[in-house]
């Protein structure tokens, strides 16, 4: 049971159904009940390039991070090719502070089936693929459940409804890989291979799963097509900002009162998200920082962050909304250590398959740990920055990026935490009971 | 190789899942239940598994050498995980994995001398807003503290 109390700020569309503590999943009577699949139905009588336009208004950006208008990425998809199209939904869910995904997997299963009956609808395909994380185990198996239900009640299968149309959908588990988030790694993993990226162009677009034309979306962002279609994109456009449609589900967590997933309309103010909705930093403490969208998005200090939650008022802020994963830290944290873990993760991470992402984790995590053992020297502050500032855009896939990002904000924002742990003169000082590290 | 009637009726679904000529997207899936059923990834284990799905052994060592979740390795009866990374350690998951580690006379990757548990540091799990947490075997546990870590693994103890 994930479930939290609901909050009277929240807007819901996504959770709509849900009534806590909801203890078990919304099964397919009840998900009948509660309109489920209306929207489906409704889909059936439109035409492919109709539900295309109804998402492309409804302002709909990708959930997964990066933002891309989930209506355009549905329309570059070859229709056209004599080879079969899929539907791809990316349930790796592994941006660190991300756990919403799994709160809709394990309540609502059927809501992202329908997301996809209706992607696939619009795209002309006949097959789809859930990939999850191999964590999430109980989750596979709840979503295998409500398949099963829905292939039972004629929703999958051949001639779905009378309607002539076929579609078949089953549950991929990963295996333990972060890089298999990252779309075209997913389709390798998909395929049975290691998670390497693809090189881009082509696009799965046109070259996707088993290279047939291939659309893959986040698990929240199917999710959120099925009342798009049943009220309108102008509808579900309306409860966001001109550029941003909708509601998100933002994943709170770190020092924080009251942590948890909660649905927000896009554009809720980033302040009054973390003191009113999360009820304020923890134990009576200020607040130091924010990290607003996953462990790679840039960090905002506490001065920082009373701006709208959208992807355009983050960008501008210099960050990212990314996957929604909120990160509070208070005023005892400590961001040389922050970071350090932060780039742990990257290193271990890194796929390996680019230099410039496989060389540049590793030593910016080895750089970091001496830093926060306080064996490091003043020159490696700015070691950081400028590796981090030359790996970024310089990778093959994102996750360089992701991993450039917190540590050009971090050590520039918070410079004195560094200069705190480094000794004013360019020597080697090892650490209490260490042996010496050698220099770059 | 023989596995359960259940495994075998999964693996037969599993391949009719990939398009004609595919059917090596089952590879990763099957690797990972075929483990969960047998303790770990042996020799006979992928020859078996590279014969039913056409691919050769190398195509196998490939993702077993990638992915964090497929081990060659035996494994305590009960894997325990404990994430650090950032949301976890703001609420004490460093802490955690030391306890864990004190309370298990044990290290990373290490098993307890009479296989009852095995202990693993990992990244992020994907449950952030409940941290720290804790995954043994496929179950969560949310919002851990030292005591209830020593409570958790005492049932575990008792599981066997």
């Amino acid at each position: 049971m994930l479930l939290n109390q609901p909050h009277p700020l929240e807007t819901r569309v996504l959770t709509r159904r849900f009534e806590y503590p909801q203890a078990e999943p919304i099964w397919v009577d009840e998900f009948i009940a509660k309109q489920g699949y209306e929207g489906f139905r409704k889909a059936l009588g439109m035409a492919p390039d109709e539900i295309i336009e109804e998402v492309k208004k409804s302002a709909l950006r990708g959930r997964g991070g990066a933002g891309f208008p989930t209506g355009l990425k549905w329309s570059f998809v070859d229709r056209k090719s004599a080879k079969p199209t899929y539907v791809v939904v990316n349930g790796d869910e592994g941006e660190p502070g991300t756990c919403k995904d799994r709160v809709l997997l394990e309540h609502d299963p059927h809501r992202l089936i329908e997301g996809c009956l209706i992607c696939a609808r619009a795209i002309g395909a006949a097959r789809g693929w859930v990939y999850i994380r191999g964590e999430y185990r109980k989750y596979i198996d709840i979503l295998g459940k409500a398949i099963e239900e829905a292939y039972g009640r004629g929703y999958l299968g051949e001639n779905i409804l009378g309607s002539g149309m076929t579609f078949h959908l089953s549950t991929h588990t990963g295996a333990g890989s972060y890089e298999c988030g990252e779309e075209s790694a997913l389709l390798e993993s998909l395929e049975g291979k290691r998670g390497n990226p693809r090189l881009k162009p082509p696009f799965p677009a046109s070259v996707g799963a088993f290279q047939c034309p291939t659309t893959v979306n986040n698990v929240e962002t199917f999710c959120a097509v099925p009342d798009i279609i049943l009220n309108g994109g102008e509808w579900y456009h309306a409860l966001g900002t001109p550029k941003n449609g909708g509601t998100r589900l933002v994943c709170l967590s770190g020092h924080i009162n009251r942590p948890g997933v909660y649905e927000v309309a896009l554009g809720f103010n980033m302040k009054r998200l973390i003191e009113e909705i999360g009820g304020g930093v923890w134990k009576g403490r200020k607040l130091k920082a924010v990290i607003p969208g996953g462990s790679s998005s840039p960090v905002l200090t506490a001065d920082e962050i009373d701006i709208p939650a959208d992807y355009d008022s983050l960008a501008k802020a210099g960050s990212m909304l990314g996957s929604g994963a909120t990160m509070v830290c208070d005023e005892t944290t400590d961001m040389v250590k922050l970071l350090a873990r932060v780039m742990k993760f990257y290193a271990h991470e890194s796929c390996g398959w680019c230099i410039p992402c496989r060389e540049g984790t590793t030593w910016l995590a080895k750089i970091l740990k001496r830093v926060d053992e306080g064996a490091g020297m003043a020159r490696d502050i700015d070691m950081v920055d400028q590796l981090a500032s030359s790996m970024f855009g310089r990778t093959f896939c994102a996750l360089g990026d992701a991993a450039a990002m917190p540590a050009m904000s971090i050590v520039r924002k918070f410079r004195h935490e560094f200069e705190a742990k480094t000794g004013s003169v360019n020597a080697i000082v090892p650490a209490p009971g260490t042996q010496p590290l050698v220099v770059l | 190789m023989t596995f359960s009637p259940e495994l075998e009726a999964r693996f037969a679904r599993m391949i009719g899942n990939y398009p004609p000529g595919r059917q090596k997207g089952a590879l990763i899936p099957m690797l990972l239940y075929a483990q969960d059923e047998t303790g770990q990834i042996t020799d006979e284990l992928i020859d078996e598994v590279a014969k039913r799905l056409s691919v050769t052994r190398v195509e196998i060592e490939e993702v077993l050498g990638y992915y964090t979740m497929l081990h060659r390795e035996k494994r305590g009866k009960h894997h325990m995980q404990i994430c650090t990374n950032v949301s976890c350690m703001l609420r004490g998951g460093e802490e955690l994995w030391e306890h864990a580690c004190g309370k298990l006379g044990i290290g990373n990757k290490q098993t307890t001398a009479d296989g009852s548990i095995s202990l693993e540091e990992v990244e992020c799990i994907g449950a952030c807003s409940w941290a720290p947490a804790v995954l043994v075997d496929y179950d969560f546990h949310f919002n851990q503290t030292q005591e209830k870590l020593d409570e958790l693994i005492e049932s575990l103890r008792g599981k066997q």
